[in-house]
């Protein structure tokens, strides 16, 4: 039973730094950004790539090697992050939201099949963590479990002070409590939404690149199911609200888990899609979020 | 030249075999005839009535599904599924739209991208859906080989685009256009939004439902491949290329987006990159289509400005 609840904080840490790049992003355009779980699996891309790059990789020096290669994918999904959204969303700004989304899925897809075309088949991941592992309480806790969440809590605590506590983060909750009067009072505002771009990217790198290092196989597709899961996560914690967003995750890692255990492995993602509907039907509003009334 | 494009299109379609009658080039047209009912199907949701559904093909799933499953179970003719496909359609739009189009759209969006792969795995995962494999052994049509098989698809699908045309000019249509332009305003005006919202769905589902019964027969197999979430975004790219709305428009975009690849099979991987990109010119550029409707009145652009930043 609390093996089931270590293994879902664990997946839930990644869902949540997913999430947590879907709840910024809306909560300060109100976009759905429907290409954001394939920017993990870029993440993923890029590490591999810089992994394979530095050839053949020591067991010593495995964890050196994967941090670089964490801030290289973050550094890579950053900026494509960035340009995406000056490439394709930037323009449709004020567009009905039928068109943004359908513009979104449009990203979505180019990126999946522009990294089929670059190498369709799944790739091993060239660093693989393995480690020692302890039993804890009768649990089975790895070293590179270990590992891997201390740098997930990390960055979210590191994104928690980035928008609490400095200028930039206030600058992005001041346009998604209201754009047009952050533009007035001297808001950059496009700067600020590159910037938030920037940063949920770089989350979903990283993540991808932890998975990609954890469970050591990576394929184009693998970010479609964990952007869906990260927007279950954060609408679970209250879409826009990034604490929320690391709550969603956690929750979502362990309702799943305990899905899993009692429905059977196969019938994980649709538990999952069913805890979506009933989250959106009952209480659409999420955990920690507030109550926001579509003005007219 | 209005009037005269659809019986023209219809002719063209009819001569096709007379000219070409091998049977990859009668696979090809009855593919995209399949796929033209899907896309006029998801016109009804996307187009007039604005809500995004991102998981279309289920509903294809649940027609082809259930005319499969019946026919080969109970060893009937296909033609007599269809009333069971209907009224299981009809529930399916009604389970997942009931609880979701209270929503905001873009929170309907993944609901139905989530609901779409829910179908997806529940048919993977079940004993009398075939697990992985599906069903085989489906009876098709039987009138006169392929060639017989395609005019059928032709006729059907025709019907269907004419009825979503007319759908369109009818006071239910009219009741979906206001809401896909100011659902506040509809609802001021009293129209009972969420009962209109849904109406529209349950067509979408009588549409996409009648394409699977269709698409069973010409394989004559299900599986759950045939339902991923690809199928569902090619068949929103046709509706968003055609242009969103216009029922002549969403056929030649259903053909382009069936036909295109076949053309370009070398391309491999790179065909739906191309695509992706092409979603995304089009709504940049021009996002009411190739071939739009023609507004008697400028559409508000107005409108949604308050939602997003606008710089």
């Amino acid at each position: 039973m609390i093996q089931l609840v270590w293994d879902g904080l664990f997946v839930g840490s990644f869902y949540a730094l997913v999430a947590l790049g879907y709840s910024m992003v809306y909560g300060i355009i109100k976009l759905l950004n429907f290409a954001h779980g394939d920017i993990y699996m870029l993440g993923a891309f890029a590490g591999f790539v810089v992994l394979s790059g530095v050839g053949g990789v020591t067991a010593a020096f495995s964890v050196v090697a994967l941090v670089g290669a964490l801030v290289a994918a973050m550094a890579v999904t950053g900026g494509l992050g960035v340009l995406v959204e000056r490439v394709a969303y930037r323009p449709l700004r004020g567009s009905p939201r039928l068109a943004v989304l359908i513009t979104a899925v449009g990203v979505s897809f180019t990126l999946e099949y522009g990294v089929a075309a670059a190498g369709a088949n799944p790739r091993v991941f060239p660093v693989r963590v393995e480690s020692q592992a302890w039993q804890v309480l009768g649990v089975r806790i790895t070293l590179a479990q270990l590992a891997l969440m201390a740098i997930a809590v990390g960055l979210m605590i590191a994104l928690d002070r980035y928008v609490n506590r400095t200028s930039t983060g206030r600058a992005m909750r001041a346009i998604a409590l209201d754009p047009k009067g952050a533009l007035l009072m001297g808001v950059n505002v496009n700067a600020v939404i590159s910037r938030t771009f920037f940063i949920g990217s770089a989350l979903a790198g990283a993540a991808g690149v932890m998975a990609g290092a954890y469970y050591g196989k990576i394929e184009f597709l693998m970010g479609f199911l964990i952007g869906l899961k990260a927007f279950t996560a954060a609408v679970m914690g209250g879409i826009g609200n990034i604490r929320g967003a690391m709550l969603g995750g956690l929750l979502l890692g362990l309702l799943e888990a305990f899905g899993a255990h009692f429905l059977g492995g196969e019938w994980r993602d649709v538990f999952t899609f069913a805890v979506l509907i009933v989250f959106l039907s009952v209480k659409p509003t999420g955990l920690l979020g507030e109550r926001v009334s579509e003005r007219v | 030249m209005g009037r005269w494009v659809g019986p023209a299109g219809l002719l063209v379609a009819v001569a096709i075999p007379f000219v070409d009658a091998s049977p990859y080039t009668l696979n090809v047209l009855t593919t995209a005839a399949i796929f033209v009912m899907l896309a006029a199907g998801l016109n009804i949701v996307v187009g007039y009535c604005g809500l995004l559904d991102l998981g279309y093909v289920a509903f294809m799933a649940v027609g082809a599904y259930t005319s499969g499953i019946l026919s080969t179970a109970f060893e009937l003719p296909l033609l007599y599924t269809i009333p069971a496909v209907l009224v299981v359609a009809v529930l399916a739009a009604l389970v997942i739209g009931a609880p979701t189009l209270r929503l905001r759209s873009d929170y309907l969006a993944i609901v139905t991208l989530g609901f779409g792969e829910i179908i997806r795995i529940t048919a993977t995962n079940l004993d009398f859906t075939g697990g992985p494999t599906g069903i085989f052994g489906i009876p098709g049509i039987d009138v006169g080989g392929p060639a017989g098989f395609y005019f059928v698809c032709v006729a059907v699908v025709a019907l269907a685009v004419l009825g979503s045309a007319r759908l369109e000019r009818s006071r239910l249509g009219r009741a979906w256009m206001f809401i896909r332009e100011d659902e506040d305003a509809a609802e001021a005006m009293g129209v009972n939004t969420y009962r209109v919202k849904l109406l529209a769905y349950v067509f979408g589902a009588i549409w996409g439902a009648s394409a699977g019964v269709l698409f069973a027969a010409h394989l004559s197999a299900v599986s759950p491949q045939s339902f991923v979430f690809l199928q569902s975004a090619l068949v929103l790219m046709a509706v968003v290329l055609g242009g969103m709305g216009s029922a002549r428009g969403v056929v030649v975009g259903a053909v382009v987006i069936s036909v295109v690849p076949e053309v370009l099979r070398d391309l491999g991987a790179f065909r739906y990159v191309f695509f992706g990109v092409v979603l995304v010119v089009v709504m940049v550029l021009r996002p009411q289509g190739l071939w739009p409707v023609r507004r008697r009145e400028p559409e508000r652009v107005d409108a949604p400005v308050q939602e997003g930043v606008r710089v």
